[in-house]
């Protein structure tokens, strides 16, 4: 069991090595690059706004009910959500929630590819696949993951906004002014940092899964599911990292 | 010219190669055929480099090609086509973005040179006009034939077809064959065939081999076919009642 996680992580990174080359033709690359950026961007914007409103609607409301009753000032409460969000949630569930939509994507169409000889076709063309098939998907990612995960940042400061200030729970000044207070960039270089890892983990490791897929459709689910699996895992234990790396 | 040497390919204890020799001639047709499980498949993707052989040697020419390095590699793949038994059409292209992707990948032609060169080879395989179509709109012939044409879009030297047949009528078959032979010929091209269908095999096998648990146990010509007395070559061309009956009758 032991020498297999060790089996993985070689190939993985050879699996990298081999990625990491000069373009047989720029133009085609900039073309899937910019079709990856649009499916990982546009595609997944509503997802992740629909679920960045929720987490900061309950993240407000949560913490107006453990602020209740204390002597901390109600306009916290926006200073809490807009903290929390930016150096945790925000990060954390747009790459646990990308991995699952974006990820799985990723490993069940290089695995079809696989297993339907496209990536045998391509080799015998004379096509870096580990490259062409895995380098646009990256950098789309990198680029865009961020973005997605600022985009999260701010409609859930907007969720704790809907979810407070209509229902009297605090005023919109106090939230507002709540959100203004005690502001720190550096927590936005944090997000930003853990936005950027993430987006390599869930990137590489599902192309990584796909990549290797043998058998049939059966294993092609399982490669899916391992992708999101694996890729889960690795977010949360990078989040910890840079959390005590960048904050401890 | 391709010449394989003393090709072995073992995966774990098993072996499924045990020194394959063999020359495959330019301007001809030459055939791998034997039964399922024969080794037919794994030789085909040792001679195109899709495996590494656990030992031996296949030139391309006069090149050595498991020492080739990465550059002269790439270069070499350029003048080799291959169709797949499954004919690995991109899904998501049309027929002529499927022709034209490796004219986009290692060409610097114009819009219109390629665009040329992809009606010149759809004309080739006689299927003008399918520019637009998804393969999945097409049938299985002209999918082969889809096939055939991005495997010489690049105008190769060397052209590997594995079971170019499969799941296909005969009529549909003869088609197929035809066509390969005539690339072949035409283009001068040294083509290796994979297939376990002797109506191919008699119809354009230049050169045959015949692969046998590992081994090549016959070899010869299409017209040396039904005079050997190779044991395996008999029991593989009369597999059937039907076929055996019949070779009864015409000795008798």
């Amino acid at each position: 069991m032991n020498l297999n996680i060790f089996y993985h992580i070689g190939r993985y990174l050879i699996l990298m090595r081999t990625m990491i080359s000069r373009p047989e033709k720029f133009s085609m690359y900039w073309k899937e690059t910019m079709r990856q950026m649009n499916d990982i961007g546009v595609g997944s914007l509503v997802i992740v706004c629909l679920i960045s409103v929720f987490i900061g609607a309950v993240t407000a409301v949560q913490f107006a009910y453990q602020l209740s009753g204390n002597m901390i000032p109600s306009y916290y409460i926006g200073y809490i959500v807009r903290d929390i969000t930016i150096i945790e949630l925000a990060p954390t569930f747009t790459g646990l929630v990308l991995a699952g939509k974006v990820g799985s994507n990723m490993a069940s169409e290089i695995g079809g590819m696989r297993q339907k000889e496209h990536i045998d076709a391509m080799e015998l063309m004379g096509v870096n696949t580990a490259a062409f098939l895995i380098l646009p998907k990256l950098i789309a990612a990198v680029v865009v993951i961020p973005l997605l995960v600022s985009i999260a940042a701010f409609v859930s400061i907007i969720g704790g906004y809907i979810a407070t200030v209509p229902f009297g729970t605090l005023t919109e000044p106090e939230y507002v002014r709540g959100v203004r207070a005690f502001f720190v960039p550096y927590n936005v270089f944090v997000m930003f940092v853990k936005a950027l890892v993430f987006a390599i983990i869930l990137t590489t490791v599902s192309c990584y899964q796909g990549y290797f897929v043998k058998g049939g459709s059966i294993e092609l689910g399982q490669a899916s599911t391992q992708a999101v699996v694996y890729s889960d895992i690795l977010i949360l234990l990078a989040d910890l990292v840079i959390a005590i790396a960048l904050t401890g | 010219m391709i010449r394989a040497e003393k090709i072995i390919k073992s995966f774990g204890e098993v072996t499924v190669l045990k020194g394959i020799s063999a020359t495959f001639e330019r301007s001809k047709t030459n055939m791998i055929i034997g039964r399922s499980g024969a080794g037919k498949t794994v030789l085909l993707k040792l001679l195109v480099g899709l495996m590494q052989p656990t030992d031996g040697k296949v030139w391309y020419d006069d090149v050595n090609f498991y020492e080739l390095n990465k550059r002269d590699l790439r270069t070499l793949r350029m003048k080799v086509g291959m169709l797949f038994q499954g004919n690995a059409l991109f899904d998501s292209m049309t027929v002529e973005e499927n022709i034209r992707f490796p004219l986009d990948m290692f060409t610097n032609k114009t819009k219109k040179e390629k665009l040329d060169r992809v009606n010149y080879c759809l004309e080739r395989v006689t299927l003008e006009g399918a520019n637009s179509k998804y393969p999945s709109e097409i049938s299985g012939g002209m999918q082969k034939r889809v096939g055939i044409a991005r495997a010489i879009v690049l105008e190769p030297d060397y052209l590997f077809c594995d079971e170019p047949n499969s799941g296909l009528d005969p009529k549909t078959s003869i088609v197929i064959d035809e066509l390969i032979h005539s690339i072949t010929v035409d283009n001068n091209i040294t083509t290796v065939i994979n297939t376990h269908d002797m109506n191919s095999v008699m119809e354009i096998g230049d050169t045959i081999i015949l692969l046998h648990l590992g081994e090549v146990t016959w070899r010869g010509t299409k017209n040396e076919v039904l005079n050997s007395n190779n044991e395996n070559l008999q029991n593989f061309i009369f597999a059937s009642p039907f076929l055996q009956k019949l070779r009864n009758a015409a000795v008798e």
